[in-house]
């Protein structure tokens, strides 16, 4: 058995949407044991989002469940139910670390929050991952990837300048924040295991998302400019940016960024005349004129598949990259070198494939196991983590703690 | 400068070398948010990503580039050319001295000096070291070069970025890929150093940004894995699938633009009927909008022009308004209506202002305070916050190499007369 980063790591999760989950999934990858808790009779939205595995609908087979549930053990508890506290009690006494990314107070107010959970274990981790955080005057507005992704102003400078401002996959903030997440919880294990101290990280996710935008958000603090949208160009090379190929659908990026990939790319697109003309010779005159050389460009781009002009560009020492689909990424060698799509097998649905994780630690290697169906691991979660007996479990079951 | 010290924090243990370019500055950023000792190495002379725009008052000056503040604050800067021998030598001696190494270079690089992994860890067992790199150290396409447009391109999410009738575009003018390699590398790196209290050894993480991408790539696998089907590009928009109907994410509003999603089904009813109420009141429904009924409206059953004459009505009424007016709106009326934030609306959002969200720092040389975003997440008893500027280039030589690894000031001169330091 190869070692595991995160063994011994105890983590729950009241989660939904793909925050919470991607960050509980991160943590399960490496080793941590992580307890999701889920309703049956409010069954999460991700769970009934589909596209449907095998085109059934039903909760186990939804694809946007499953692609970011990896990992953990699916609990089914109803806490609106009395006895709910007493299944909570033992949970927290076993957890290291308690995740949630509902809005700001939700915690608290279902007698969960971080004061109430420390008291039964003193020195708990909690992360709490709400929009706009758990103080301030919009703690408690809902919200989701989507509203976050335009609070943080991110789609006003993406897209052409003649084109509406764009949501790179919807809610590209959904993941951004995960990753602030994870990093939050491993620092502050690493220092409870120095002080025997806990903590709570009030991780709004608006907070862990705008300080990628710092340099945009300077610019208007030091000389008043708002960056605007500028397509796929940037201001210091050119070519730079997204070309049409052969076929339907089919496009390739190329990226020249000084005078030698410049004379090289010349050689390869078969215009070695390029090198002398006042139009594209230097830098200057290839941004003066970038519309002209793009189309030029593309002329030759058309007449090949993505692969080959990727190929060609990339052996030349130039950056390029062929723009993937989802079949294309499924073939992608590299992909497939790093191992990075698992294919796993599911007692109910079938085969589902799992994307990996993007950091590989050459003694601790990452595992991704399925995600759960709903209520999978009551019992072993119960009488195997939590101490609880047979009959114990019998009972919570017949009485509807667990459901 | 104002509450900036350096408190004991969650990572204050640990001494970070940062030996990266644009492709993981993050990385070395956010560990010393949390405390960590981050000394960046430049080449002499000064890290290329100085000439990265936008500058302080558009002055093209390595001293001024804004983007080398925003991603290097809290860092001591030293200057050193590892490819020299006495360069090599004297990183070594802080090699000794540190936790973790982040890096950056092409795959291989870092070995051919006789600085990779195999050689370094014998020097020092419990170092980590993190390679933040295009696609990985190994592979067949490791030596390719990228950008952050082809890290994009690479990991299926530019594909469906943009408009259908327009070439897919890149994913903000900001290197997020880059970014978001940063972030991997920066967690990663914190699993290592927690492994490492109990096994005592140190570790080589290789991660790759193609796969930082592709993790942020929402479906575009997944999808094409249980339906065959591609989506479709559209990323102001949303088609309903099996249908003609295009539902609009980005309305024009008075002075700029907003998010606001239809949401159909049974979620979205109670918020349908809810806006509905508002253009009543505001008098801009008629007997067709109110007659509508939502709880059994499914796009699905429409032609594109029914569809979008019920959308016709928001359009105008959003319109109509400034984004300020549609915020306040939405929340009383519980309306997940969201502003696309400009700077200017991020640097007076009151929810910010309310969290004391924003940091001064002291620019001392160009006579300035700038506010910086001061932190990724609050910790209830430490600080995630900034307590320095981005470093001056070698500003920090003399501390380092001088009091901390005890050269004597004749060593400093030969250095740096050398093009060493």
């Amino acid at each position: 058995m190869a070692n595991k980063a995160l063994e011994g790591v105890n983590v729950v999760a009241f989660i939904l949407g793909i925050t919470g989950p991607l960050t509980t999934a991160i943590l399960a990858s490496y080793g941590a044991q992580v307890l999701r808790i889920e309703s049956r009779t409010r069954i999460e939205w991700h769970r009934q989002a589909g596209p449907f595995v095998g085109n059934v609908s039903q909760p186990d087979r939804s694809a946007a469940y499953l692609f970011v549930n990896s990992g953990v053990y699916g609990v089914t508890l109803n806490l609106k139910h009395p006895r709910a506290m007493e299944v909570m009690t033992k949970i927290t006494k076993w957890a290291d670390v308690v995740v949630d990314n509902f809005a700001g107070g939700v915690m608290k107010r279902m007698g969960m929050g971080y004061e109430d959970l420390k008291k039964i274990k003193p020195d708990i981790i909690m992360l709490s991952a709400a929009i706009y955080g758990q103080t301030g005057p919009y703690a408690d507005i809902p919200g989701h990837g989507g509203t976050l992704t335009a609070l943080t102003g991110l789609p006003n400078i993406t897209g052409f300048t003649d084109q509406k401002p764009q949501f790179p996959g919807f809610t590209i903030t959904d993941f951004i924040a995960p990753r602030a997440n994870v990093l939050a919880i491993v620092a502050a294990l690493d220092y409870r295991q120095r002080t025997g101290k806990g903590l709570y990280i009030d991780a709004a996710q608006m907070e862990s998302v705008i300080p990628l935008m710092t340099p945009v958000l300077l610019e208007y603090e030091a000389n008043g400019k708002e960056a605007e949208r500028m397509g796929n160009r940037t201001a210091y090379a050119a070519p730079h940016g997204v070309y049409q190929c052969k076929g339907d659908n089919r496009w390739c990026t190329i990226c020249v960024y000084d005078t030698n990939e410049w004379e090289r790319f010349c050689m390869v697109v078969g215009k070695p005349a390029w090198k002398e003309s006042t139009e594209f010779g230097t830098l200057i005159d290839r941004l003066k004129n970038v519309d002209k050389l793009d189309s030029l460009i593309e002329e030759w781009t058309m007449e090949h598949s993505p692969e080959e002009v990727v190929s060609l560009v990339r052996s030349a020492g130039i950056a390029a990259g062929i723009v993937q689909n989802g079949q294309d990424l499924d073939n992608d060698p590299q992909l497939q070198h790093r191992h990075f799509y698992w294919e796993l097998d599911h007692p109910e649905i079938g085969k589902f494939t799992y994307s990996g994780m993007p950091a590989m630690l050459s003694k601790t290697p990452y595992e991704i196991r399925r995600a759960p169906m709903l209520g999978e691991h009551n019992e072993y979660v119960c009488t195997e983590l939590l101490g609880i007996s047979d009959e114990e479990f019998a009972q919570l079951i017949s009485d509807g703690v667990l459901e | 400068m104002s509450k900036q010290e350096k408190g004991e924090s969650v990572l204050s243990p640990y001494r970070i070398l940062d030996l990266t370019d644009e492709k993981g500055l993050y990385c070395g950023q956010l560990l010393g948010n949390l405390g960590a000792d981050v000394i960046k190495i430049e080449k002499p002379g000064g890290d290329p990503v100085r000439n990265i725009a936008p500058f302080f008052h558009d002055i093209p000056d390595p001293e001024k580039s804004l983007y080398w503040f925003a991603f290097n604050t809290n860092k001591r800067g030293v200057t050193l050319d590892i490819e020299m021998v006495d360069g090599r030598e004297l990183f070594k001696k802080l090699v000794k001295t540190a936790d973790v190494i982040i890096e950056s270079f092409p795959p291989g690089y870092m070995d051919e000096l006789g600085l990779g992994y195999a050689e370094l860890e014998k020097i020092n067992p419990r170092i980590v070291m993190t390679s933040i790199t295009p696609f990985g150290q190994t592979g067949p396409c490791c030596d390719y070069k990228a950008s952050d447009l082809v890290c994009w391109a690479t990991s299926g999410l530019l594909f469906v970025t943009g408009d259908p009738d327009k070439p897919p575009v890149h994913v903000s003018h900001i290197p997020l890929a880059f970014l978001l390699g940063g972030m991997d590398g920066a967690w990663s790196t914190t699993i290592a150093l927690y492994w490492r209290r109990t096994s005592g050894e140190g570790q080589h993480i290789d991660v790759a940004i193609q796969d930082s991408a592709s993790k942020t790539a929402w479906m575009i696998h997944e999808r094409w894995e249980v339906t065959g089907k591609e989506f479709e590009r559209g990323s102001s928009r949303y088609g309903v699938p099996n249908s003609e109907v295009v539902l609009r994410m980005v309305w024009p509003a008075r002075d700029g633009h907003i998010m606001y999603m239809l949401i159909t089904g049974l979620f979205g009813v109670a918020e349908s009927q809810r806006l509905v109420k508002w253009l009543d009141d505001e008098g801009m429904a008629d007997d067709f909008l109110r007659g509508i009924d939502w709880t059994t409206l499914d796009w699905i059953n429409m032609s594109r022009e029914e569809a979008d004459r019920i959308q016709d009505y928001f359009a105008r009424f959003f319109q109509a308004k400034t984004k300020t007016e549609l915020l306040e709106g939405a929340i009383k009326r519980r309306i997940m209506l969201q502003p696309i934030n400009t700077p200017r609306d991020i640097a007076e959002h009151p929810q910010l202002e309310a969290r004391d969200y924003w940091q001064k720092v002291d620019h001392t040389d160009l006579g300035v305070t700038l506010r910086y975003p001061s932190r990724f997440c609050l910790l209830s008893d430490a600080p995630c916050n900034i307590w320095r500027r981005a470093p001056l280039i070698g500003e920090h030589n003399r501390e380092i190499y001088q009091k901390e690894l005890g050269l004597s000031s004749e060593e400093l001169v030969a250095l740096k007369q050398a093009g060493i330091i």
